[in-house]
């Protein structure tokens, strides 16, 4: 993928009053949020507040009320949202045949993967890989890749058709303290690089107070949000995480 | 030399030898998804409902039970799938408890009046008995899968390695779900007589864990599925010939015998 301009910070998404009902039981209600290019927004908050639904509610991949925009702030225009997405696993187990490049493609194409390499999409997925260094992945299979080469190389298949939203979705699960640093340097990365939004669900504190910009806390609704500092100081975020402070 | 012109003086071995070269790599295909996606029971259960739609079109008096068998078939698939996904219980146990109670109303219709040997052929099936219009049908519905693997197959994939990311990308998840539901159910409906209810997901798996064992891409998982899939088809039937054993169960032999040498070669080469 090709490096583009620094980010504008002209675009905004704007989620408006999202809320989420599955099966008569209220899972995420009242939910604004706002959110500008070129920023990492966190979302963080007990096991089972909701995070992954909002993620998936974005998506459009479980029914919710309320919209989401997206607008260029100067002229008000709404346009069409393209959103990457960084899932928190695949279903893959060990010995499926599935290359990087059966991956990536079956995404990314129409060509079926079962014929004949496509050389120019191995080339084009070989460029995409190349901005996380995983270009040397293309052939290996993909269940026998680390956590993360994983994560790089679904970080490259996200960022393939140049996003305005990137969501990751807990991303750093089975990746060790190094893997973490190194993952969140690349979140960085991104987003002082390539003109999108990042709005990303996280379990580690430490890590979310050191790079994200603006912290949502989540429970059912928005309890608070600001940047880390004001929101780890609140009250809110106190009683959420009263048993795991040890952890910042 | 002989040993291998001989059997092609009968009509019946050649319609046989067609029918096998039509069905195999078309198990082959659907075979691949089948074991990625983990659909194993899901495709038994298809094969055991045939008994049940055929049950069907007897109450409701149906001369041609074939196609009461598909409609059924075909229905069940679509309610199979949506129900798994809506229930709480793990899949194979809903598809079990569809499964088997399918199965009982089946029989208990058929064997009313103890005329169940009517139908016991059903289980083994006889491949030899195949039509040349029955050939032709089955030609038609290879067309239709090719196609519809050719511009599916990306999708089928992407939403096997996660519904929700496919989803993102804009694709239909649980339309593309349905219709590979449907495909599967068609297929083994028209092929459930001449390769026989007890057999038919053997031939529907076989070929394609045995590759899965050996294959490191779609490519190759495909190239193999298909090629073990043919040969034991054509050396399962030339032998059944000279053994004069049914031509399926010789068939899933051939293709086990394979499973277990891919499984440790598979093992070997790590």
């Amino acid at each position: 993928m090709r490096k583009i301009i620094k980010p504008c910070g002209l675009h905004c998404i704007k989620v408006k009053d999202l809320g989420v009902e599955i099966g008569g039981q209220v899972i995420l209600k009242d939910i604004n949020l706002h959110i500008h290019c070129g920023t990492l927004t966190a979302i963080i908050g007990k096991n089972g507040a909701g995070k992954s639904t909002l993620i998936k509610a974005m998506l459009n991949d479980v029914r919710h009320t309320g919209k989401i925009e997206f607008k260029d702030r100067e002229n008000g225009h709404v346009q069409k949202l393209r959103i990457g997405y960084v899932p928190q696993n695949l279903n893959i187990e060990k010995h499926t045949p599935v290359s990087v490049y059966d991956m990536i493609a079956s995404y990314q194409s129409n060509y079926p993967v079962f014929f004949r390499k496509s050389r120019r999409l191995y080339g084009e997925i070989k460029e995409s890989l190349r901005v996380f260094e995983a270009e040397a992945l293309i052939d290996k299979q993909v269940c026998n890749l680390s956590g993360g080469e994983l994560q790089r190389v679904l970080l490259s298949m996200a960022v393939m058709d140049e996003p305005n939203l990137l969501l990751l979705d807990e991303p750093v699960s089975g990746i060790d303290q190094n893997g973490m640093e190194l993952f969140y340097k690349r979140i960085e990365y991104l987003k002082e690089h390539f003109d999108l939004a990042i709005i990303l669900i996280s379990h580690d504190l430490g890590y979310v107070k050191k790079y994200a910009d603006h912290v949502v806390l989540l429970d059912e609704r928005i309890l608070a949000q600001g940047s880390p500092g004001e929101v780890y100081s609140g009250e809110a975020f106190q009683k959420t995480f009263a048993e795991t402070e040890v952890q910042i | 030399m002989e040993m291998f012109t001989v059997w092609w003086e009968y009509g019946f071995m050649r319609n046989a030898f067609f029918a096998i070269l039509i069905i195999t790599p078309l198990f082959a295909l659907l075979g691949t998804m089948i074991v990625n996606n983990k659909m194993a029971f899901f495709s038994d259960a298809l094969g055991h409902c045939a008994l049940t739609g055929i049950a069907v079109g007897v109450v409701l008096g149906i001369s041609d039970t074939s196609l009461s068998m598909v409609l059924f078939a075909v229905v069940f698939a679509l309610l199979l799938n949506k129900i798994s996904k809506k229930s709480a219980a793990s899949t194979d146990t809903i598809i079990s408890v569809f499964s088997s109670c399918s199965i009982a109303v089946g029989l208990a219709i058929l064997s009313k009046g103890g005329n169940f040997s009517k139908y016991s052929g059903l289980l083994v099936g006889d491949i030899l008995s195949i039509t040349g219009r029955e050939i032709f049908y089955l030609i038609l519905i290879f067309a239709a899968t090719l196609g519809f693997w050719f511009f599916a197959f990306n999708k089928l994939n992407a939403v096997s390695l996660n519904r929700t990311l496919a989803k993102s990308r804009g694709i239909n998840v649980n339309l593309i779900e349905n219709l590979f539901a449907v495909f599967l159910a068609l297929i083994v409906m028209l092929s459930i007589k001449w390769v026989g209810i007890l057999i038919i997901n053997a031939l529907l798996i076989l070929p394609a864990a045995s590759s899965r064992n050996i294959a490191v891409n779609m490519r190759e998982y495909h190239f193999f599925s298909i090629v073990f899939s043919l040969f034991c088809g054509m050396l399962g039937l030339i032998i059944s010939y000279f053994t004069n054993v049914a031509t399926g169960p010789m068939i899933v032999i051939l293709a086990s015998v394979i499973y277990f040498c891919t499984y440790f070669y598979g093992k070997k080469i790590g």
